[in-house]
């Protein structure tokens, strides 16, 4: 079966993000760039569906400016088979997201399309839902386990309340956490092979998506600061400063 | 203008208080009314709890037996069509609420607005991005109904009334798909007050060490009646079960007091806390970051240290 994996670029997890002083966004010029922790945890899981030979091919889809294509490259450096990216741009939210992946995915008919519970930077956590919702299919969001057997998706999820597990019909969309796996890591001689893998370009205009996001972002600040806090010297004085505020 | 309706949420015939919490929200868009719906197998019990809540209109319950599981797929039908005649559509930004309601806006062929911390007026919210280091402030089209999730470490708690507001059994007539079905959940046995709505959380980190060390700090949980969380490095090294991770990527909380022992303070974790009352942090690194948004700091041994916190409580 075919694995579709969306593979978002966005500032890396690393990055102490700082927002411009106008209030118009947040800095990013010059700022590293990578894939969504989640989403490589996303091709990983395909890689290792793959390594089972419960997955044919593994394609990875970016959704972005013309500079993407090298991103796209490090997905194939991991191992996808090949990579589709729809070139735009401007600002993509999640519900035009799910929608650009409904029309690639009744292009591509995959059985499974994993993707990231979330991405860092917009932290939604909606694109998978949203496309499982228009694609009128199962989801299986927070995945910390996944099984493939007999047309069905035996799920684990990370829900409030402990571990849930769901079966999900084929075809369906799966989001990462955190715990599902440890991505590898690229070897250099993958770098080289990935230069010959195909990666599809697509005009965003020409999917015939409905743009239009009825959400505007008008401002951007920095979080409040919390107040300068106190040191104390031991236990016993902790103890007494908190039974003070009332806490203990 | 506005109507409002709260999707409630429910465990073991019990209403989460995260729901009063979106009620909070809700209230603060100064609508015209409140309306919770539950969806569950057995309504009556939630049903009745969620009547008690301050400011709700009318409590709307849809009864059914694809219901006695929150699965998205079953439930987003159901409350799109309920969604009929209302301008926003809440849910706790919980695992459930985040699982929901984006299948619900996709239905409805609107955006969602993820984690609203503050409601600036019926369609503008204010929500954190970049691991809630910057804030925007987001507009919603007003042609549309208003999808969101709240963030419930944001919001008090609504309190509860001295009536009782009206039931009603609602009739949707969604078709039901049978393609995702409930296994099983199995949950962490814990006595201790729930992480997301408690006053008082003491959490452990890598310094903690082991699973046998975390044993110190539940037992100054319980010595001062706090619920229990943990780190990210705690959760991975196997020391504590993930549904206390606390962070970006766990809960986010905001407790009157968290003790942080042996945590270092990632921007990640950091997060999960910003919103505490009062943050404070035990570790033998005095250099760790979780020092810098601190209010109480405290240098070393959280093994010589907790005997000796436990011995001045008396």
């Amino acid at each position: 079966m075919k694995i579709l994996v969306g593979y978002k670029r966005v500032v890396d997890f690393n990055v102490r993000i700082q927002v411009k002083p106008d209030g118009t966004g947040v800095m990013t010029d010059g700022v590293k760039l990578s894939a969504n922790p989640f989403d490589d945890i996303a091709l990983e899981e395909a890689l290792r569906l793959r390594e089972k030979g419960i997955a044919t091919e593994v394609v990875v889809v970016g959704i972005g400016p013309a500079d993407l294509t090298a991103h796209l490259r490090n997905g194939l450096a991991m191992g996808a088979n090949r990579a589709i990216h729809v070139v735009t741009a401007d600002e993509v939210q999640p519900l035009t997201a799910a929608r650009v992946l409904l029309k690639l995915v009744e292009k591509e008919q995959p059985e499974l399309v994993i993707l990231g519970k979330q991405a860092i930077d917009d932290d939604a956590n909606q694109t998978g839902q949203m496309l499982a919702a228009l694609w009128d299919r199962p989801q299986a969001t927070f995945a910390s386990k996944v099984e493939i057997a007999a047309g069905k998706a035996t799920v684990t999820r990370e829900v409030d309340a402990g571990l849930e597990t769901i079966e999900a019909e084929l075809p369906a969309v799966i989001t990462t956490d955190l715990r599902l796996n440890e991505p590898r890591f690229i070897k250099l001689p993958d770098i080289m092979k990935a230069k010959s893998k195909p990666i599809d370009s697509i005009e965003f205009g020409s999917l015939g998506v409905e743009a239009h996001d009825h959400l505007k972002t008008t401002h951007y600040a920095a979080p409040p600061k919390r107040s300068k806090g106190v040191m104390v010297k031991d236990a016993a004085e902790l103890v007494a400063v908190l039974k003070q505020k009332g806490l203990l | 203008m506005s109507k409002i309706l709260v999707v409630a949420e429910h465990l073991n015939g019990k209403l989460n208080s995260s729901t009063a919490r979106a009620v909070s929200a809700a209230a603060a868009v100064k609508g015209d009314s409140i309306d919770v719906l539950v969806l569950a197998d057995s309504v009556d019990a939630i049903a009745a709890e969620a009547a008690k809540i301050d400011g709700v209109g009318k409590v709307l319950t849809i009864a059914r037996a694809e219901n006695a599981h929150p699965l998205a797929a079953v439930l987003a039908p159901q409350v799109a069509k309920a969604a009929a005649g209302y301008s926003h559509v809440f849910f706790p930004s919980t695992t459930f609420g985040k699982d929901v309601a984006p299948r619900v806006a996709a239905l409805l062929g609107v955006s969602q607005v993820s984690d609203v911390m503050s409601v600036e007026g019926a369609h503008s919210f204010k929500r954190p991005i970049y691991a809630g280091n910057a804030i925007v402030t987001v507009e919603a089209n007003p042609a549309h109904a208003v999808v969101a999730t709240i963030r419930t470490a944001s919001w008090p708690a609504a309190g509860s009334r001295g009536d009782s507001a009206a039931v009603e059994a609602l009739a949707v007539d969604a078709a039901l798909p049978a393609h995702t079905r409930f296994v099983e959940l199995q949950q962490g046995k814990s006595d201790r007050p729930d992480l997301q709505g408690a006053g008082k959380v003491v959490s452990g980190g890598r310094g903690v060490g082991s699973k046998e060390n975390f044993e110190v700090i539940y037992k100054l949980a319980d010595k001062i009646g706090a619920a229990v969380g943990a780190s990210r490095a705690a959760v991975d090294a196997g020391y504590v079960p993930n549904e206390l991770q606390v962070g970006q990527t766990g809960k986010i909380i905001a407790p009157e007091l968290y003790m942080a022992f042996g945590i270092s303070g990632a921007i990640q974790h950091l997060t999960g806390i910003k919103d505490a009352g009062t943050i404070v942090a035990i570790n033998k690194d005095g250099e760790a970051p979780i020092f810098e948004i601190a209010d109480i700091g405290l240098v070393g041994d959280l093994f010589k240290l907790i005997p000796e916190i436990e011995q001045a409580l008396g």
